[in-house]
């Protein structure tokens, strides 16, 4: 009965069924391309195992993610945030029905199952409206953050015209679809008075003028803008910023469960060590059969394949807030480092490397030959994209990583570059490598003989307690 | 009062419950040399039985890893893990944060495992266990201290009471910086800073940093690091304070409620 009175004749129904599978199946097949393309770029860094203590990354991610525990430590962005995320995730139940609408040709499949308007069906859409009025406008809040109160972490110096619009697209997107939702509705009340919701009936005066084809054409116009929208932005997601929508989750359970402070030590660095320290072992000597001699790999990052995937992986998860650039030391006091390009860096040169690895996989099938091994492009992340003058800046005093509402390590990637630069080139400035000196002769990070260690209590010997 | 070393105790036949692990900043530097000094005497006024390496403390190799050079890191973890394992060290009270985080978080991967304490978690112990009294007319009292959380001791170990449980004991007024604990700024010395010149830039972070002590009109600045000792310390100096603030490390300020100096 509902289904047929929005349909003139079966045939267009069909059609509009029709149209509708298609998108469907588009979207689907070019967001899960993408998503494979990305997952390929993520796996391009080096292997780290993640996978223990998972009790504790499953309450990790329940905290950090899904309960947004490190949002709210900024209340006003934290709370307006929790609104649009509580508003996508509730409001996306809805795209069920809409799914199933569009496939079946149904009406509000939901409702009659649902008890109607007057019953759990009516209760929930109900607070769907409520959701998106809030979404609109915290969406509304935000975009004046950004363009008109012109927040400072906002306008930084890697925050280039890109990843502005950037931001700005998504936050006007948001707004059209929530007005498409609240809009479909209002006009589907007024054709029928069975789904009249509480707050998009207070909307329905707008519509007072327009005849019932009006309303049809407002309410069909509505849902498809809605739903085409919603398959748009899944796919604009995967470029964008916007991914941490997804990527928050993994990203948080693979998360670092050590204390902040404790850096890894490196497991090829220790081999040598070993080796150096013990009198026993001939360096020289031949490996033991049937162990390989391993290639040595290089020392730290010069470029996103030398970083492991979890890295990687956090810089796609990079939503570009600014939280970590405005607490580190180094950009406050105006220095070129900003934690937040270091990710930003990361991820436009995995993309890079990325497109370029494909291209050349593509070009060798054609030929018919093995998988290429591309051959790289001459750049790399450091240098070419994170300069030495930066990595220099880190205080490494974790602020970034503490402000992270997600729990990304930018300083992580940097101490990976500074090992590079350090025992790959030797490249330091004098001062530290004359602190490596002293470290290496005498034991201290500046030129006093070790002898002198217990000096300071000489003055103490002649004190009587 | 005699510090004695490991090496001397042991000659002694005997072995320290504790090793004071000094530091490079605390030996060398005169004025950590002080806070050495004052942990020194609080450890002896305790009736803690510690000892010092003395010359065979080298540096924990903090500085060289966060600059990148993980080997030079590497070959002091080796060489002060073989000194502190041949001395069977159970236990290590430090007066930096940075050997602090090494030497807890670091240091066990490579075979090196003991209970590592800061010093203000050792003094807060003495403190709660009676062993350690603060008693008589208060040199602090009602004065403001405003304490700097050094990194590697906050939001690397997450260690932000023992400090100012401590400073409790002064009966002063604390006050907290605008940004303390969790989302407390660095002073600029951490990741081997202290050995370099800074970056180009639009200020200093220590003149940052010591413009939010200043601003909650404290008396003393209360430090937990011989490094952010050093960076408050000049910060204060820059802004033309040095007259009307003190900059103290929490041993020091204990030291003298406790008339240990």
């Amino acid at each position: 009965m509902k289904s047929s009175s929005r349909g003139a004749n079966k045939h267009q129904m069909a059609l509009s069924q029709y149209v509708f599978f298609l998108l469907l199946v588009a979207t689907a097949s070019v967001f899960t391309r993408r998503i494979l393309a990305v997952r390929r770029n993520i796996l391009l860094g080096r292997d780290i195992d993640r996978s223990d203590r998972k009790g504790e990354r499953w309450a990790n991610m329940a905290r950090v993610a899904l309960g947004q525990s490190k949002m709210v430590v900024r209340p006003v962005s934290g709370i307006l945030h929790i609104i649009v995320y509580v508003g996508f995730i509730v409001i996306n139940l809805e795209m069920l029905e809409i799914v199933i609408d569009g496939m079946f040709g149904t009406h509000r499949v939901f409702a009659d199952l649902l008890g109607g308007s007057q019953g759990l069906y009516g209760l929930m859409i109900g607070a769907f409206e409520w959701l998106a009025l809030g979404v609109l406008l915290a969406c509304v809040v935000f975009l004046i953050r950004r363009n008109v109160l012109r927040i400072a972490r906002f306008h930084s110096a890697e925050m280039k015209p890109w990843p502005k619009s950037d931001a700005n697209i998504i936050l006007v997107t948001e707004i059209v679809l929530m007005s498409a939702f609240l809009l479909m509705n209002a006009s589907d009340g007024l054709m029928h008075e069975e789904f009249a919701f509480a707050l998009s009936s207070s909307l329905q005066p707008l519509l007072a003028g327009f005849s019932e084809a009006g309303l049809h054409l407002i309410e069909r116009g509505a849902w498809w803008l809605h739903i085409v929208g919603v398959m748009a932005f899944l796919i604009y997601i995967t470029y964008s910023k916007h991914f941490h929508i997804l990527l928050a989750f993994p990203n948080t359970w693979y998360a670092r469960l050590e204390p902040m402070g404790q850096m890894d030590n490196m497991a090829a660095v220790k081999k040598e060590v070993d080796l150096m320290m013990d009198p026993n072992v001939d360096p020289y000597a031949a490996p033991p059969e049937g162990e390989q001699a391993e290639a040595p790999a290089a020392f730290g990052a010069r470029d996103v394949q030398d970083l492991t995937w979890k890295q990687l992986m956090e810089a796609y998860s990079c939503t570009e807030c600014g939280r970590c650039t405005s607490v580190c030391p180094a950009s406050l006091s105006g220095k070129k480092l900003s934690p937040r390009k270091v990710m930003m860096d990361t991820r436009d040169r995995l993309e890079e490397v990325g497109k370029a690895i494909g291209k050349a996989d593509k070009a060798v099938s054609k030929d018919g030959a093995a998988c290429a091994n591309w051959g790289g492009d001459g750049k790399s992340l450091l240098g070419d994209y994170i300069s030495e003058e930066e990595l220099w800046a880190c205080t490494t005093c974790q602020a970034c990583v503490e402000a992270c509402p997600l729990n990304i390590e930018p300083m992580g990637i940097i101490l990976d570059l500074r090992r590079n630069l350090i025992m790959e080139d030797s490249k330091a400035p004098d001062p530290i490598t004359s602190m490596f000196n002293n470290v290496e002769n005498n034991g201290a990070p500046w030129a006093f003989p070790a002898a002198d260690r217990g000096k300071w209590a000489d003055s103490l010997d002649s004190e009587t307690n | 009062m005699k510090v004695q070393t490991i090496a001397e105790m042991t000659a002694t036949g005997k072995s320290p419950d504790v090793l004071f692990w000094v530091g490079c900043a605390g030996s060398f530097d005169d004025r950590a040399q002080q806070i050495t000094k004052a942990i020194a005497r609080i450890l002896d006024h305790a009736g803690v039985n510690f000892a010092v390496l003395g010359g065979e403390e080298s540096c924990t190799g903090d500085p060289a890893k966060r600059a990148g050079n993980e080997f030079l890191f590497q070959m002091q973890a080796a060489q002060n893990i073989a000194v502190l394992n041949g001395y069977g060290i159970k236990r290590i009270v430090t007066g930096c944060p940075h050997c602090f985080n090494v030497l807890r978080n670091e240091y066990p991967e490579l075979g090196g495992d003991y209970q590592v304490m800061h010093h203000t978690q050792f003094i807060q112990e003495l403190i709660a266990d009676g062993r350690l009294r603060i008693e008589g007319e208060q040199p602090f009292k009602g004065k403001r201290i405003t304490f700097h959380d050094p990194c590697y001791l906050g939001r690397a170990n997450g260690e932000y009471t023992a400090p100012r449980a401590a400073l409790q004991q002064l009966d002063a007024e604390l006050v907290e910086m605008r940004r303390c604990k969790k989302k407390g700024l660095c002073c600029g010395a951490g990741g081997a800073q202290m050995f370099k010149d800074a970056e180009p830039g639009t200020a200093e972070v220590n003149h940052l940093r010591s413009k939010e002590a200043l601003d909650t009109q404290p008396k003393i600045i209360a430090t937990g690091c011989p490094f952010c000792n050093t960076m408050m310390t000049d910060g204060v100096k820059h802004h033309g304070a040095e007259s009307k603030v003190d900059v103290k490390d929490i041993a020091e300020l204990i030291a003298d409620a406790a008339n240990l100096i």
